[in-house]
C-alpha cells in the first residue's frame, strides 16, 4: 500500500504524473462539488433548473486574482483563475513577485516550487505575504520523481504555484497540471520557460531593461527601469507594453 | 444524571513538569531552555527566573539569560523516556491514558476500590511514578505533580498549581471543581484566540465565562467556543454525544519482515493515521482518543491509549503513533518487546461527530487557509518532513541573513501564522537597503572580478578597492563591468573568535544588464545574489 508503483515510469529523463492524480477526487476535496453538466441546449423542464443553468461557477470578481496596480495595463482583467502564465528570462523572478504579491495579501496561498535562491527579502518589499508563502524543497532524493504529484497536489489547494523545473517536463505533464488548474481555479506560474513543451496562456518577459544607480562606486542600486511585454494565447494574443519600474528604490513594482 | 451537567468522571492528573527538559537530563537547577523551529518551547525554573518565556526568540531569550544552555527539542526522547513512567502506572490501574509525552490520567474509581482511598492513591501513583523517573532519567529530576478532581481538565488544572515538591499533589474535592475553577484566568484553556477575545470582553476569569449563557456562547463561537465554556463550567469538556465507535473503524497494517526500528514503521504509520482519519471523516466522526495497539513476532500484544483534549487530527495522531513506538522501540528494556512488530493498530475509542472548523471568526484559518494546509500536508506526505518550509524573519545585514525557512510542522493552525518583518524591529547598521536581490543563491558561485590591467581587484584593511573593476567572470564567462557601487564592509561579531565575519559587499551591473552582490570574504570573490 506504501509504493509509488502506481507512476508512470519512463527510462531516462522527465518527470512523470501520476494518472490517478487527476481521475479521483482526493479524499480531502470537499469543495469539489460533484453536479452532473447539463445537456447542452436542451430546454430547461423547470424553473429551478433554468435558474441552475442561469448560474454561471463562480461570480466574475472571483474568476480573477488581483494584481499590483502597476500590471494593469499588460493584465487589465487581472490575474485569470485557471491560467498558466510563463515568465521568461531574465528577471524572471521579479514579474513572478509582482504578479503574486497583491493576490497573497488578499488571502490566497502561493507556492514555490524547485526554486531555492527565490529572494525572501525582495519577495517581502514587492508586498507578497510571507505567511502565505510556501517553499517546497525538491532536493531530497525521490523529490524529482514526485515532482508531478507534488505540483499536482499544490495546484489543487493553493491559488497561486511557481514552479521552476529543472528538466524539461513532459508534454503530457504540462497538459494535466494545465487542466487541473483551469479545473481548481489556480494559476500556474511558470518561471523560465524553457523547460515546457507548451507556451503559457500568458508570457511575460522584460524587454528592454536598464538598472538605475550606481555610477563608478558611487551610489547604489535604487531602480530597474524595464518595458515588459506580454504576449499569449487566445485573449491575450495582441501583444501588450508597458514601461515599469522592476523594482523601485523601495523594492516594490511601480510606474515610473 | 442528565448527561448535559455531567462533570466528567473523577480523575487523577499526573504531570511532570518540564518534561521537555527533564528528557533531556537537565537537572531541576540548571538554566536551560529548549528551542522548538527556533522558538522556546520550554525553559527551566532557573532559566524562567531570569525572564525567559515560552515563545521567544534564541536571541531575545539568550539576552535575558547569557548562561542559558540551549538545547533542541527532541520529542523521540521524550516519548522514550515517559514509556517507562506509563508502564510503571500500570500497577495502580490498567486505563491510563497518554496526553502527549510527560502527562498522563487515569479515572480514580476503580483504584479507589483497591486502594481504600485517595490519600493511598495518591502517594502509590506518587511513589511509582517517582521509582520510574529514577530510573529513566536518573535522581536529578523535578518529580512528578499530581492533581484530582471531578473531570480532567480540572484534575489537569489542579495538577499544574499543586505544590512543587518532589510529588505535590492538590486534591478538589467531590463537586468543587466549578469553585476551584472560577478564579483561573481564562488563558488556561489553551485557546490563545478565545482567551484574547475573552479578556478584551472583560472576562478574565473561568467564573466570568461560565456565567455567561451557554446559548450566546455557541451563537458567537461556534463548536470551539462551546467546548471551552463547558471546561470553564467545570463540565466535562467532550459534548454529552460521545459514542462508542463501530468496531470497524479500526485499522491496521501488517508489516513483513517484521520491523524494530522506528524510521522503517513510521511510514507506514503516517499512512495508517491518514486512513483511520479519512475512514472517521467519511462517517461524520471525529476521534478524541484512540488505542495504539502493536503485535510483536512472539505474540505480546502492546497497547496504549492516547487522548487529546481536542480533536485528533492526521498530524496530531501521526505524531502520538510516532511517540508511542517510538516509547516502545527505543525505550529502556523493561518496557522494550523482545521481538520486532508484525502488525500495527488504531482502534478509535471515543469517537464525536465532527463539527467541522467555524471559518475564522478571530482572524485564524480561512477556508483558503485550511485548503492550503491539507495541500501542504500532502506535499509533506509526499516528500518528508522539512520538505515544506515557510519563511521566518531573522534579520540581518545580508539579504540571506534576513528570513530563513523554517520546516511547516504542525497542522493547520500553524499555517496561518505571521512572520513579516515587524514594523518595529530595530534597525540592523549597515544593511543592504532595498531594493533586495530576487535571486539569493543558497551556495554562492565563486567569480573573478578584474581591473583595467587584468589584475584581481582586492580590498585593503580600511575597506578601499585596489582599482576599480572593469570586468568579471562568472562561472568562466565574462563580462565588462557597466556600472559598481560599494563596496560596503561588514565586521560580525568581531568579539567572538569562532563566529568572527568580515566580508565586503559590492553591487556589480555588467553589460549585459544583470546586476549582481558580490561579496568578498576570506580572499575570495564569489556572487551571493542575482538582482533578478
Amino acid at each position: 500500500m506504501f509504493d509509488t508503483g502506481e507512476m508512470v515510469r519512463s527510462p531516462g529523463h522527465a518527470f512523470t504524473l501520476p494518472a490517478g492524480l487527476l481521475a479521483e477526487p482526493e479524499p480531502f476535496d470537499d469543495d469539489a462539488i460533484e453536479e452532473p453538466a447539463p445537456a447542452p441546449r436542451s430546454r430547461p423542464r423547470s424553473l429551478a433548473e433554468a435558474a441552475r443553468r442561469a448560474r454561471t461557477g463562480t461570480p466574475a470578481g472571483e474568476r480573477t486574482l488581483p494584481v499590483s496596480p502597476a500590471l494593469a495595463d499588460l493584465l487589465p482583467d487581472g490575474l485569470r483563475r485557471g491560467s498558466t502564465v510563463g515568465v521568461v528570462g531574465p528577471g524572471g523572478r521579479s514579474l513572478a513577485l509582482a504578479l503574486i504579491a497583491t493576490a497573497t495579501a488578499t488571502g490566497s496561498w502561493a507556492a514555490v516550487v524547485g526554486d531555492p535562491d527565490l529572494g525572501l527579502a525582495a519577495a517581502a518589499e514587492a508586498g507578497v505575504a510571507l505567511a502565505r508563502l510556501a517553499v517546497v524543497d525538491l532536493s531530497g532524493p525521490t523529490a524529482s520523481r514526485q515532482w508531478g504529484a507534488v505540483v499536482a497536489a499544490l495546484v489543487g489547494g493553493l491559488d497561486l504555484v511557481l514552479v521552476a523545473p529543472r528538466r524539461q517536463v513532459r508534454a503530457v505533464d504540462a497538459r494535466r497540471l494545465a487542466a487541473r488548474a483551469r479545473e481548481r481555479g489556480s494559476v500556474l506560474i511558470r518561471i523560465g520557460d524553457a523547460s515546457w513543451p507548451d507556451r503559457p496562456d500568458l508570457e511575460l518577459a522584460l524587454a528592454d531593461a536598464a538598472w538605475e544607480g550606481p555610477e563608478d562606486g558611487y551610489g547604489r542600486l535604487r531602480c530597474r527601469r524595464a518595458e515588459v511585454v506580454a504576449t499569449g494565447r487566445g485573449r491575450n494574443a495582441r501583444e501588450r507594453r508597458a514601461l515599469l519600474l522592476l523594482p523601485d528604490a523601495r523594492g516594490v513594482p511601480s510606474l515610473p | 444524571m442528565n448527561p448535559a451537567f455531567d462533570p466528567g468522571p473523577r480523575t487523577l492528573v499526573v504531570r511532570c513538569p518540564d518534561w521537555s527538559l527533564t528528557a533531556l537530563g537537565v537537572a531541576p537547577g540548571e538554566p536551560a531552555l529548549v528551542l522548538a523551529a527556533g522558538r522556546v518551547a520550554a525553559a527551566s525554573e532557573a532559566a524562567r527566573a531570569a525572564g525567559v518565556v515560552r515563545g521567544q526568540r534564541r536571541r531575545e531569550a539568550q539576552g535575558r539569560c547569557p548562561e542559558v544552555a540551549v538545547l533542541e527539542r527532541d520529542e523521540a526522547a521524550e516519548a522514550r523516556r515517559f514509556e517507562p513512567v506509563v508502564a510503571a502506572l500500570e500497577d495502580v490501574t490498567p486505563w491510563v491514558e497518554v496526553s502527549r509525552p510527560g502527562a498522563c490520567a487515569f479515572g480514580v474509581r476503580g483504584p479507589l476500590r483497591l486502594l481504600g482511598g485517595e490519600a493511598a492513591l495518591l502517594d502509590r501513583t506518587a511513589e511509582a511514578v517517582g521509582a520510574a523517573l529514577d530510573a529513566a532519567v536518573g535522581p536529578a529530576h523535578p518529580g512528578c505533580r499530581l492533581g484530582v478532581a471531578d473531570g480532567r481538565f480540572a484534575a489537569d488544572l489542579a495538577a499544574r498549581v499543586a505544590g512543587t515538591g518532589i510529588a505535590g499533589s492538590l486534591v478538589v474535592p467531590v463537586g468543587g471543581s466549578p469553585a476551584f475553577l472560577a478564579p483561573q484566568p481564562v488563558g488556561v484553556l489553551g485557546r490563545p484566540d478565545l482567551a484574547d477575545v475573552l479578556v478584551r470582553l472583560g472576562l478574565t476569569t473561568l467564573g466570568a465565562f461560565a456565567a455567561l449563557s451557554a446559548t450566546d456562547v455557541v451563537g458567537r463561537f461556534g463548536a470551539e467556543g462551546q467546548a471551552a465554556h463547558r471546561l470553564a463550567a467545570g463540565l466535562d469538556g467532550t459534548p454529552p454525544q460521545v459514542r462508542r465507535p463501530p468496531p470497524d473503524l479500526a485499522v491496521a497494517v501488517d508489516l513483513d519482515p517484521p520491523v524494530d526500528r522506528i524510521d522503517r514503521v513510521a511510514f507506514a504509520a503516517r499512512a495508517l493515521a491518514e486512513q483511520f482519519h479519512d475512514d472517521l471523516r467519511g462517517r461524520g466522526l471525529a476521534c478524541t482518543r484512540v488505542v495504539v495497539e502493536a503485535e510483536t513476532e512472539h505474540g505480546e500484544r502492546l497497547a496504549r491509549c492516547w487522548r487529546d483534549e481536542g480533536v485528533l487530527g492526521t498530524s496530531a495522531l501521526v505524531d502520538r503513533v510516532r511517540w508511542q513506538l517510538e516509547g516502545w522501540l527505543h525505550g529502556p528494556p523493561a518496557v522494550r518487546p523482545t521481538a520486532g512488530l508484525v502488525r500495527l493498530a488504531l482502534l478509535p475509542d471515543e469517537v464525536v461527530p465532527a463539527t467541522g472548523h467555524q471559518a475564522g471568526f478571530w482572524g485564524g484559518a480561512t477556508a483558503a487557509d485550511e485548503r492550503a494546509a491539507r495541500a501542504l500536508a500532502r506535499v509533506v506526505g509526499l516528500l518528508g518532513e522539512g520538505s515544506v518550509r515557510l519563511p521566518e524573519w531573522r534579520g540581518g545585514r545580508d539579504p540571506v541573513d534576513q528570513l530563513v525557512l523554517v520546516p511547516l510542522t504542525g497542522g493547520v493552525g500553524e499555517v496561518g501564522r505571521v512572520d513579516a518583518p515587524p514594523s518595529d524591529a530595530p534597525p540592523w547598521p549597515g544593511v543592504l537597503p532595498p531594493p533586495s536581490p530576487a535571486a539569493v543563491h543558497a551556495d554562492p558561485v565563486p567569480a573573478e572580478l578584474l581591473d583595467d590591467r587584468g589584475r584581481p581587484v582586492r580590498v585593503d584593511g580600511r575597506g578601499v578597492l585596489s582599482a576599480a573593476p572593469v570586468a568579471l567572470r562568472v562561472d568562466g564567462r565574462g563580462a565588462h563591468v557597466a556600472a559598481w557601487a560599494g563596496p560596503w564592509p561588514v565586521d560580525e561579531r568581531w568579539w567572538d573568535p569562532r563566529r568572527h565575519r568580515r566580508r565586503v559587499r559590492l553591487q556589480v551591473v555588467a553589460d549585459d544588464g544583470v546586476a549582481r552582490l558580490l561579496v568578498l570574504e576570506a580572499g575570495c570573490w564569489r556572487v551571493a545574489a542575482t538582482y533578478d
